[in-house]
């Protein structure tokens, strides 16, 4: 299939900054145009390459959180004792060059031609490579049922809110929960609190659904929602996880 | 959930064991040498914090692969793997 290849070399590609988004107060979403994009599949990711005067070098993988298009987005979480992601978070400008090499990856990635079910579930930053599934979908016109679970810590660290609202509320076999885990905006009627079996249970299809699964977040996050997943009865064959390690809220 | 996962997973050997192999690995199937646990390379655990990479076994943590990498070549252990099985394109 054209455009989403996973073979021969990659290259570095130097692309440029046409957009920043903030998304909450320590993310952003860098818009870049690629020259010689060969396209790529929601899940993928790039590596991206600062390179210091000295020639110092530090690289870091970024999910993919825009669908396949004309540009490509990224939406980078700032770590705090990070040494990639303040850069591009706080000094990155419009009409920067970007060094990335991509999109990598082969098996955490939804093929929009797949006909059955999806469940998605995102903690924190987590959310981005199923953002872009979300947004595939959503740009094929697409049919299949996907639901999409989002933990976040609270209001001000929700990524997407608008566009997650938007699309949740078209009624078109989207469905959006939001699990708040520390603090809800005023009105919130569900618990507060981290993702815990009976909560989970309530928010995914029963498991005889077997709905073809995604869960992205820290590593924490994901080692819990996976056994709980499990239990629930789901197959594991059936659960494709992705860890962001010990932070990424 | 206390302790400190520092480990993340093998969706990230993506870019560097692509650089070996000029193909996705992540999706290829490998099996444990000790507990004979078949996953994809993308389930393994993967510390990277050390210099170079190395992946563990999810089921039973033994060491699956290391990879290193220095100026102008690659040092790829696989001696924790029986095999890895690799989705080839028909026409190959």
């Amino acid at each position: 299939m054209a455009g989403t290849t996973v073979l021969g070399r990659l290259t570095w590609r130097a692309a440029q900054v046409v957009g920043l988004r903030d998304e909450s107060p320590t993310a952003r979403t860098l818009v870049l145009d690629v020259p010689s994009w060969p396209g790529h599949l929601p899940g993928q990711h790039v590596d991206v390459r600062l390179t210091a005067e000295d020639g110092y070098s530090a690289q870091r993988s970024y999910s993919i959180a825009s669908a396949p298009g004309s540009r490509l987005e990224l939406t980078v979480q700032r770590l705090a004792d990070g040494e990639v992601s303040p850069y591009l978070t706080e000094e990155l400008h419009e009409g920067d060059p970007l060094e990335l090499r991509g999109p990598i990856g082969g098996w955490f990635v939804w093929r929009p031609e797949a006909q059955e079910p999806v469940l998605l579930i995102g903690g924190g930053s987590g959310v981005v490579p199923l953002m872009a599934m979300v947004r595939t979908r959503r740009a094929n016109g697409g049919a299949v049922p996907m639901r999409l679970v989002y933990s976040t810590r609270e209001p001000d660290t929700l990524l997407y809110r608008d566009e997650l609202a938007r699309l949740g509320e078209r009624d078109d076999g989207l469905r959006v929960d939001l699990v708040y885990t520390r603090r809800a905006p005023q009105g919130w009627t569900d618990p507060v609190g981290r993702l815990g079996a009976a909560r989970l249970a309530a928010l995914t299809p029963r498991a005889g659904d077997q709905p073809a699964s995604f869960v992205c977040g820290p590593t924490g996050f994901v080692e819990s929602v996976a056994n709980l997943l499990i239990d629930q009865g789901y197959r594991p064959e059936r659960i494709k996880t992705e860890r962001f390690g010990p932070t990424g809220n | 959930m206390t302790e400190p996962m520092l480990w993340t997973d093998g969706n990230a050997l993506g870019g560097p064991l692509r650089d070996v192999f000029m193909m996705d690995i992540t999706a290829a199937t490998g099996r444990c040498v000790t507990c004979g646990r078949t996953d994809p390379i993308a389930q393994a655990r993967l510390f990277d914090h050390a210099p170079g990479m190395v992946a563990r076994c999810s089921n039973c943590d033994q060491v699956l692969l290391r990879l290193v990498r220095a100026p102008g070549r690659a040092w790829l252990d696989l001696q924790g793997l029986a095999f890895l099985q690799v989705a080839m394109p028909e026409d190959v």
